[in-house]
């Protein structure tokens, strides 16, 4: 028992430590949202950007311009796509475009406002697909309330890039005193998820046309925006705005990577019940067949929120009344200790760790 | 999901604990042979239902985890021959060899691709007539039928630009040099569920006949491996040694003839096969036979073929030989992690390491917050 005690602080210390970069190439592993990715970005990238804002590597940087009593406090983020195939059941490269960076926006809390798009496109693309994701950014952008206002194309030779690829930029204002941030959960809180896991990751890997699989899975490509503000709204009425105190949405590296992130910038414990979990049947089967587990799948239409204990029934039941939060639940809670982990209670009554990907999933052989 | 939910039912999962428990309190150290089941085991928590005299022992049933560095390196020095595209299970891509993975590979420039069936590995063949694709055949006589499915696909179609680097390997010799090992110590196994569809149950008679320790061969979803300990554990306590067959609904005692029959006509046994810290293990590995030579990488390719010594802090033979326990191992969780793994038993989810690093620190850490030693 000493023994193994021991084994675990040596683990637990191996976890903590600095990320440092060991590669001396760039793998697939490294755009996974997992481990690697981070090491990435905080063994490379913050080395060379270190500053208070890029620092705390939350989803956008948050930062208030003018003078006076009264400054305005902005949300700034940038979000490149390159997802294959670029039409795929529920969405395309364009609406993920769109909802991505309106999402990152959202995620401080802020009203999003306006959005750049920059291009680049592979020497024989069909005008056609183009004229076909412009148009579905169009909508996108029009739903959601935000309007691009510059932009820049280039085309490079054909096999120098795939198809298309998308970068947005995106600017919004922080209009509540919301105080969210990965580093802000605290234990008591509660863990809330607007709807079904792994749909968007799931539809992705059947799009691809690998595995002769049929379904009806669907990207949930959708912008948050207005669900976080009626978010905002609710916890301004039971209480106040800063009683929400993280706010994530779990694209790549799915709900399992958020909460690490989560876990590990506030120091905390969270335990999530796998029996609350939803996650639709078609994706459920998938994931099955596939060798995935759907807690580190992609999603692009849903958000991760902890909140204090007291206003998570009433924010649920609102979520719920919006379209996007249909299927709101609380699905766990954040605890004292052992801080900086995340595990799951299974539905089988066990407990395992739910940790960071190393790097890519990838699928068990038997 | 219907057909799944059925044996993930905690309710049941509690009762059945309750039964185990009753059944002894003697420690007893039970092996499961097969990565899937080790897979099982941490994803569900079923060690936390267990009572603490019943100890659950990681076998060397891990496809990746058991193949040898010097493999590893000949699959790679084929990926980065010019001309050939080489396609491996998901779970191989990560896999250290000597220098580098065929994750590294494929960044360096190897045309590495995943792939979810030797099928596919064939299509893509047909697809790309100036390439040479080749297939890493991986695996027990789980995965061996589809390979010779695909090799006598591939030579019904006559496609010459098709080979497999074959390290197909097998369950019962690997048991036997288990079960010989002197420093073993095991009361009983879980017998492996998807090996067992293709060979039967058959095979696994010797081991209560010969060493007088019971079987039973389970399935994968958490209720089919509690059952089997049950099962197990209650042979121990009746003083009985047989083979049983949790796993009914999908193992017959035979087999499946049809892939045996694939697997006898497109491989043959290969004097020797070295394991991953087991060492050398006669008649345990399967090369294409001669007939099929057309087909074998091996001989297309020229392989380093050299044997290369695991690295002197890796303990993974121990590790799978249920000798040491994960923890026990100096680099366990500080120089071998699953981000950086030095042994194999830490790159895939089914390797005893892996799965301990991944799910199973919890309780121990929960343990330890309990007794403050």
């Amino acid at each position: 028992m000493a023994a193994s005690s021991q084994l675990f602080e040596r683990v637990e210390r191996a976890r903590r430590r600095k990320h440092k970069l060991r590669d001396d190439k760039i793998t697939l592993a490294h755009g996974s949202g997992g481990k690697a990715m981070h090491e990435l970005v905080e063994g490379l990238f913050l080395e060379y950007f270190r500053n208070p804002l890029l620092e705390q590597l939350e989803d956008q940087a948050v930062f208030e311009v003018g003078n006076g009593s009264k400054p305005t406090r902005l949300a700034f983020t940038t979000d490149s796509y390159v997802v294959t195939p670029i039409f795929f059941p529920g969405g395309d490269i364009g609406k993920l475009a769109i909802h991505g960076t309106v999402n990152d926006i959202a995620m401080s809390g802020a009203r999003p406002l306006y959005l750049s798009a920059g291009f680049i496109l592979e020497e024989g693309l069909p005008i056609a697909d183009l004229k076909r994701v412009l148009e579905s950014m169009q909508s996108a952008a029009a739903e959601a309330g935000v309007t691009v206002v510059t932009g820049d194309t280039k085309v490079v030779e054909k096999g120098t890039a795939d198809k298309i690829f998308i970068n947005t930029s995106g600017i919004g204002v922080i209009e509540m005193p919301v105080k969210v941030s990965a580093a802000n959960a605290q234990p008591g809180d509660k863990v809330i998820l607007s709807g079904t896991l792994g749909d968007h990751g799931t539809t992705i890997m059947i799009a691809r046309g690998e595995l002769e699989l049929e379904t009806e899975i669907e990207s949930d490509s959708a912008p948050l925006h207005s669900l976080v503000s009626d978010m905002l709204d609710e916890a301004a009425r039971v209480s106040s705005v800063e009683a929400i105190h993280c706010l994530r949405d779990p694209t790549r590296g799915g709900v399992a990577t958020t909460l690490n992130e989560i876990a590990l910038s506030s120091e905390v414990y969270v335990e999530i019940l796998e029996n609350l979990i939803p996650v639709r049947e078609e994706v459920h089967g998938a994931c099955e067949i596939l060798g995935l587990d759907p807690l580190y799948v992609a999603n692009e239409g849903k958000l991760v929120a902890i909140v204090a204990p007291e206003l998570a029934e009433p924010l649920v039941e609102r979520m719920r009344r919006n379209p996007y939060g249909k299927h709101a639940c609380i699905i766990g809670e954040v605890k004292t200790d052992p801080p900086g982990i995340v595990a799951m209670v299974t539905g089988f009554g066990g407990t395992r760790i739910v940790d960071m990907l190393a790097g890519e999933q990838l699928p068990r052989i038997c | 999901m219907k057909y799944i939910d059925e044996y993930r039912q905690g309710d049941i999962a509690a009762r059945l604990a309750e039964q185990i428990a009753a059944l002894t309190d003697r420690p007893l150290k039970l092996m499961e042979v097969c990565g899937g089941h080790t897979h099982s085991i941490f994803k569900y928590g079923i060690e936390d239902l267990l009572p603490p005299n019943i100890e659950m022992i990681h076998g060397p049933g891990c496809p990746v985890c058991v193949i040898p560095l010097g493999r590893v390196d000949d699959s790679m020095s084929i990926a980065q021959t010019p001309g050939v595209i080489f396609t491996t299970f998901g779970d191989a891509m990560r896999v250290p060899g000597s220098k580098t993975s065929l994750l590294g590979a494929k960044a360096a420039g190897a045309d590495v691709r995943m792939v979810y069936s030797p099928l596919d590995a064939l299509k893509l063949a047909k697809k790309n007539p100036d390439k040479n694709v080749v297939f890493f055949a991986l695996g027990f006589e789980t995965t061996a039928p589809s390979t010779a499915m695909t090799v006598l696909q591939a030579a019904k179609d006559r496609v010459p630009n098709f080979t497999v680097f074959c390290n197909h390997i097998m369950i019962v010799p690997a048991l036997k040099a288990l079960l010989d090992s002197p420093d073993l110590k095991l009361d009983g196994f879980i017998g492996p569920g998807h090996v067992s569809t293709v060979i039967g149950t058959r095979p696994y008679e010797f081991v209560p006949n010969e060493y007088k320790k019971p079987v039973v061969v389970a399935g994968f979803e958490p209720l089919d491996v509690l059952q089997s300990v049950y099962m197990l554990v209650k042979q121990i306590v009746e003083g009985r040694a047989e083979i049983e067959n949790q796993y009914a609904r999908v193992v017959p005692r035979d087999g499946n003839r049809r892939a045996l029959e694939a697997i006898f006509e497109v491989f043959e046994p290969r004097d020797y096969f070295e394991w991953r810290g087991l060492g050398s293990i006669a008649h345990s590995g399967m090369k294409l036979s001669s007939k099929y030579a057309a087909f074998d990488a091996e001989l297309k390719f020229s392989v380093p073929g050299l044997r290369i010594a695991d690295p002197k802090a890796c303990q993974c033979g121990e590790i799978l030989k249920g000798v040491k326990k994960p923890w026990e191992c100096k680099v366990f969780g500080t120089a071998c992690t699953p981000e950086t793994p030095i042994g194999s038993c830490m790159v895939s989810s089914e390797g005893a390491c892996a799965a301990y690093y991944n799910f199973g620190r919890l309780s121990k850490v929960a343990q330890r917050s309990a007794s403050p030693s």
